[in-house]
């Protein structure tokens, strides 16, 4: 058992057992905060990964951008709905939660079941990469390659994703406006 | 060495979470945590498949782009929610139950 072999069963038990937490925990600002903690966690596996460009985009948009927009979402939507909501769900606690709870655990067996039929680590085109050495070595330039790549092979999804960003920024500035006039 | 399998055990458990939380939850917000968190669990498939692609990258390209639609997805629902909660003074998407008229 090697030590990139324990980080990764660290990580993977802080991801799941957060994700579990967040699903799980009644109180709702504290489930947006540890909400933070599984997006690091998985920052942390990308990097076992060895995508550590990925890695720091997730930190930087995900926890930097996106929960800090829930976070504002949240502040801004009031107290009432929480307290609500609160009582709402101890109230529905076991039989609005079993439906939920079976569909995701027969989901969670199919997948498990697809994932240890297909055996990934055979699959041909994999093998073909390690037998012509294209598998990422934890000492390559990796981010280098990403630039150039998204520069040239790339560049037409950039494009759309650059123009839907912007579509995606006027759509959002549209919506959260005050009406002015009905 | 960690094998992709180990990966696609992971993301698939991170996946069935976020499942759960869309389906049992009663706030937004949280069904919106969710989704990110299916989002999630996607892109840790992306980028265990890139390892093997040293050439062109694809999988870890194609996982930054994901993480930047997740990004405008969030910001137009996040609207979405607070243009909701100001009409209804609710986010649970159970008593949103009529259109504009």
């Amino acid at each position: 058992m090697t030590l990139v072999r324990v980080l990764f069963y660290l990580m993977s038990f802080i991801v799941l057992a957060s994700a579990v937490f967040v699903a799980s925990t009644r109180n709702l600002v504290r489930s947006v905060f540890i909400f933070f903690i599984t997006l690091f966690a998985l920052a942390g596996l990308y990097v076992l990964a060895l995508a550590d460009f990925v890695a720091i985009t997730q930190i930087v948009i995900y926890v930097g951008g996106i929960l800090v927009l829930i976070l504002f979402a949240f502040m801004l939507s009031g107290k009432e709905t929480l307290n609500t909501l609160q009582q709402h769900n101890s109230k529905l606690l076991s039989i609005g939660k079993l439906p939920a709870l079976l569909l995701a655990g027969l989901f969670l067996i199919v997948m498990l079941n697809i994932v240890w039929k297909a055996d990934a680590d055979n699959l041909p085109w994999i093998k073909q990469a390690i037998a012509t050495n294209a598998v990422i070595t934890p000492n390559a330039l990796v981010t280098d390659n990403i630039g150039i790549n998204l520069m040239t092979r790339y560049l037409l999804p950039f494009e759309a994703v650059s123009i839907l960003l912007m579509i995606a920024l006027v759509g959002a500035a549209h919506l959260s406006r005050k009406e002015a006039t009905g | 060495m960690i094998t992709l399998t180990d990966f696609l055990t992971v993301s698939a458990a991170l996946f069935c979470i976020g499942l759960y939380m869309i389906v049992s939850k009663h706030n937004a917000i949280q069904i919106l945590i969710g989704i990110e968190l299916m989002l999630n669990a996607a892109i840790l498939n992306l980028v265990a498949f890139g390892k093997y692609d040293s050439l062109n990258n694809s999988g870890q390209i194609f996982a930054l782009f994901a993480i930047v639609l997740a990004a405008a997805t969030t910001a137009v629902a996040l609207a979405i929610i607070l243009n909701v909660y100001r009409r209804y003074k609710t986010i649970d998407p159970g008593e949103i139950n009529k259109l504009r008229d």
